[in-house]
């Protein structure tokens, strides 16, 4: 396989310029002749069919929700960034870039990083258009919040809501497309296949999860955003319906996977309390700004936290990490934390967690400051926990949050399939081995608003007259094949549930290839999931039919898929014999600190499938830096 | 602790329903409702029977997608709480729960606890958003939007579109839900042009579908964001200047002044 990333040759501030004007334009008049796919509609998925709308393609938009508002994107807490400057504290273009590139452990693509930046202040200006009522000062100008891992205030956002506001803009710009019937809305339709005719992304098979009906849909381009596939590990931060079925098939059918053992943990979710538990619950990564993180200095201290003088409290950010503090990035802070509590340090039930504590914060800046900031955030943990953080320091811990790996893109974020676009989360393109907080948000709505409407014109134009029909062969395969898939699932007839097998594979992921993994690790932990794997189509129980709602068979078949991803990302990180981000081997560490090999892994590892049963193939896209150095990252 | 539950099971939207009574056994206080009910499901297909049907995903209390009656209440007994973020400490050992899916004549039943809800999407497509394409949108800091008229604004938006106001109400209808969206954009400086067009639009085809307000206030009670009927009256006032002017006299200058009128008004 030929991975060409097609970067724009130029100076770094000038590639995306110089790649607009190279593009092809589709005519305005002809723009209706070309249908879309869009599936998911979270930031990028909705952002992108809006979009496209409005430029007048026809689009189809597909969801498994009941209405697009509900992607996960309307979760995320603390914010987006942007290099505004509004603060005149050094923020720029150039400085974002860095950060991020930076962030990432220096293992993304700097002129996809660098596009990035520049967006980043085009998608303020477009929420603040929409209505996004993002934080404002008494003089009605935009507020700024910090974020881990950078030393400028770039952070927007709307209460702890802000993901929710921002996709209730694109939400509100993809109905006004629907009103306007420039987007057609497929609510509750699960996507469980991709088409592929001559080499070129043409359709998709679709599941109705209201009628089981399984349908062809065919289009000019696909593209998918679907989001990560962090439920992998069964508990954390997703939403329990967050799947990686989309990007599975599509890899299935030749899209490389890129990165897979890239997983961001992040450090504040409220800690696991029982075996009934369905997920984490993530506390803002913003609380960190007023919030210091410590832990009794001394082995199994069981007083409770107040009765733990100061003399006798290891903050341990702020002594490793002076400079950033408890701003650390999300992937050396959650270290952190697993590095106390494996020490015997940690606090609460188990023994796994750290305190995150705003006595001081209260102290400094005064109750009503606290509650109007955090006030919606310290609500929830205290629903969840029965615990008054006003009173007592919080409890936290490091949770599966964000995967940075996904379908491999070139700069124009088209797959390895031609026609097949991958946007937001689903693509692994710009947040390298770690991902800075409030950047996701950004990656999603600058994939969707800007980067992805202005490139799939480039492919399109080679697509005109090139319409492919539902009833060609490839069309009638994959159906059959999803239809098959579905019986083998039902027909198992086994003794044991979905969600029991998922939790064991969760547990072998987080275990193995979590926070810290070793090759003797990621071995076993290959091997225990081919046999889960076998177990699980013998073993599962899906009651009830396929032509009715049944969530058992949804989960089953995207567990399924979570199987043979799991094992890619085991895969992955067991070839990758260095530390880099989150991914971090055991093998590969100076003073604790992850490190890097960039002679021999300054790549972008791109899987391959070659077919059921046989190792995937591995394609390799060397990062070159022209505009940043190869430096270890130091946060001290 | 242990439970008895009353569930409506509903094959299918033409079907004849019942309550179906199932012990939840050895619930820990500190599960949310939906892991409770996770545990029931896992114990009825073991023995082989079809698990309960209900709507959730991101389980924080702001996807929007559960929501169930809970002894008559929507969302359970504990103010300001969606059902996934109600945990069971607020229940006590031997307790008898009553769970219905929502219940309007705009939602019909699809299975056992769900329903459908796209008739509040109609009412966004209706007019819910301000008409900007991408790439239209002046520099972000060029709208100045006073502190005191974006929090109202957020106050609004932060409505989840759960319909726990619809189901509540005794006659089935959307104010709430509507006002919320009609306030998120109406009371922002860039929703002004569109402000008298949109409400019109909006409550028109909220009438078409749902019951009418007669101020009982149930929805204010069970939403669970918390947010105000003020809302509603802003609402009736904006519809009612619209129905003297026209929807089109947006293209006038406001009949109130808005803003200076938000910032003395509101505490």
């Amino acid at each position: 396989m030929e991975l060409n990333a097609r970067i724009p040759a130029g100076p770094i501030a000038e590639k995306w310029a110089k790649a607009r004007f190279d593009y092809k334009l589709v005519n305005p008049a002809n723009k209706r002749k070309f249908d879309i796919i869009v599936v998911g509609a979270g930031l990028a998925g909705a952002s992108a069919a809006a979009t496209l709308g409005e430029l007048g393609y026809n689009v189809k938009c597909f969801v498994f929700h009941d209405s697009p508002r509900r992607a996960h994107s309307i979760a995320a807490q603390g914010g987006i960034n942007a290099a505004k400057n509004y603060q005149n504290d050094g923020d720029s273009i150039r400085r974002l870039f860095y950060d991020t590139v930076k962030g990432g452990d220096y293992r993304s693509r700097e002129a996809n990083v660098y596009r990035l930046a520049e967006l980043s202040v085009n998608i303020i200006d477009q929420a603040v258009a929409q209505g996004v009522p993002l934080a404002r000062e008494y003089a009605g100008l935009l507020e700024n919040r910090s974020f881990g891992g950078v030393q400028v205030s770039r952070t927007f956002y709307a209460r702890g809501q802000t993901g929710q506001q921002l996709l209730l803009g694109a939400f509100q710009a993809l109905e006004r497309q629907i009103a306007l019937r420039r987007v057609q809305m497929f609510n509750r339709y699960e996507m469980l296949d991709l088409v592929v005719v001559d080499g070129q992304a043409k359709g998709i098979i679709t599941r109705s999860l209201l009628t089981g009906a399984i349908e062809a849909h065919a289009a000019d381009a696909v593209v998918l955003g679907t989001g990560g596939y962090a439920n992998v590990f069964y508990l954390s931060t997703n939403a329990k319906a967050s799947n990686a079925t989309a990007i599975w098939r599509a890899y299935r059918r030749g899209a490389a996977f890129a990165n897979p053992c890239y997983t961001q943990i992040h450090p504040t979710c409220i800690p696991q309390s029982g075996d009934y538990q369905s997920k984490l619950t993530l506390m803002s990564e913003s609380l960190r700004n007023d919030g210091r993180i410590w832990v009794p200095k001394n082995q199994g201290d069981n007083r409770v936290a107040d009765q733990i003088p100061e003399s006798e409290r290891d903050y341990y950010l702020e002594r490793k990490y002076p400079s950033y503090g408890n701003l650390a990035p999300r992937d050396i802070a959650s270290r952190a934390a697993k590095e106390v509590c494996d020490e015997g340090r940690g606090v609460g039930s188990g023994g796994r967690g750290v305190y995150l504590d705003f006595a001081d914060a209260i102290d400094r800046l005064g109750r009503p400051l606290i509650e109007e900031r955090y006030g919606n955030l310290f609500e929830m943990y205290a629903d969840i926990t029965a615990e008054n953080p006003y009173q007592s320091p919080m409890r936290i811990y490091p949770a599966p949050h964000y995967t940075m790996g996904g379908l491999w893109v070139d700069y124009n974020l088209m797959s390895t399939v031609p026609g097949l676009y991958v946007i937001g989360e689903a693509n692994f393109s710009d947040h390298g081995a770690n991902r800075l907080g409030a950047s996701a948000l950004m990656q999603g709505l600058a994939d969707g608003y800007f980067v992805l409407p202005t490139t799939i014109g480039d492919y399109l134009v080679t697509q005109m007259g090139k319409k492919v029909p539902t009833d060609r062969p490839e069309f009638k395969a994959a159906q059959q094949a999803v239809e098959e898939r579905i019986n083998r699932l039902i027909g198992a007839k086994g003794t044991r549930t979905v969600d029991s097998f998922h939790r064991e594979l969760g547990s072998i992921t987080w275990n193995y290839c979590g926070m810290a993994r070793s090759a003797e690790g990621l071995r076993k932990a290959i091997t225990e999931i081919r046999q889960l794997r076998d177990q699980y189509w013998r073993e599962v129980r899906v009651l009830g039919s396929d032509e009715e709602p049944n969530q058992s068979l949804e989960k089953a078949g995207r567990v399924a898929d979570f199987f043979e991803l799991a094992e890619l990302m085991c895969t992955d990180a067991l070839h990758r014999n260095e530390s880099a981000g989150g991914h971090f081997r055991v093998e590969y560490q100076a003073d604790g600190e992850a490190k890097r090999n960039d002679a021999d892994y300054a790549y972008v590892a791109a899987w391959e499938f070659q077919g059921d049963g046989e190792p995937p193939r591995l394609n390799k896209e060397p990062l070159e830096y022209e505009n940043l150095h190869l430096a270890t990252r130091s946060y001290k | 602790m242990n439970l008895t539950l009353h569930v409506w099971r509903q094959k299918a939207r033409n079907t004849t329903g019942q309550f179906v009574t199932y012990k939840a056994t050895d619930v820990s206080p500190d599960a949310s409702f939906l892991e409770m009910l996770d545990v029931v499901n896992e114990t009825l297909i073991e023995k082989g029977e079809e698990p309960i049907l209900f709507e959730h995903d991101c389980r924080e209390g702001i996807c929007g997608s559960c929501g169930m009656m809970i002894n008559g209440v929507a969302h359970g007994p504990i103010g300001g709480t969606a059902t996934c973020q109600l945990h069971m400490r607020h229940f006590k050992d031997g307790d008898n729960i009553r769970i219905e899916p929502w219940r309007a004549r705009a939602f019909p039943v699809i299975k056992d606890l769900v329903v459908d809800r796209g008739s509040l999407d109609r009412i966004i497509q209706a007019g819910g958003y301000i008409s900007v394409n991408t790439g239209n949108a002046p520099e972000a800091n060029m709208i100045l939007v006073p502190k005191a008229v974006q929090e109202l604004s957020m106050d609004a938006a932060a409505c989840i579109q759960c319909g726990a106001c619809v189901a509540q109400c005794p006659n089935g209808a959307a104010q709430l839900f509507t006002s919320a969206k009609v306030a998120h954009l109406g009371v922002l400086p860039q929703g002004q042009p569109e402000r008298y067009e949109r409400v019109v639009k909006m409550v028109e085809v909220m009438e078409e579908m749902f019951g009418s307000c007669t101020n009982y206030g149930e929805c204010e009670a069970v939403c669970p964001k918390e947010i105000s009927i003020d809302f509603i009256a802003r609402m009736n006032r904006d519809y009612l200047v619209a129905q003297f002017r026209g929807p089109r006299s947006t293209i006038l200058p406001p009949l109130f002044n808005t803003e200076e009128e938000l910032v003395t008004n509101e505490t």
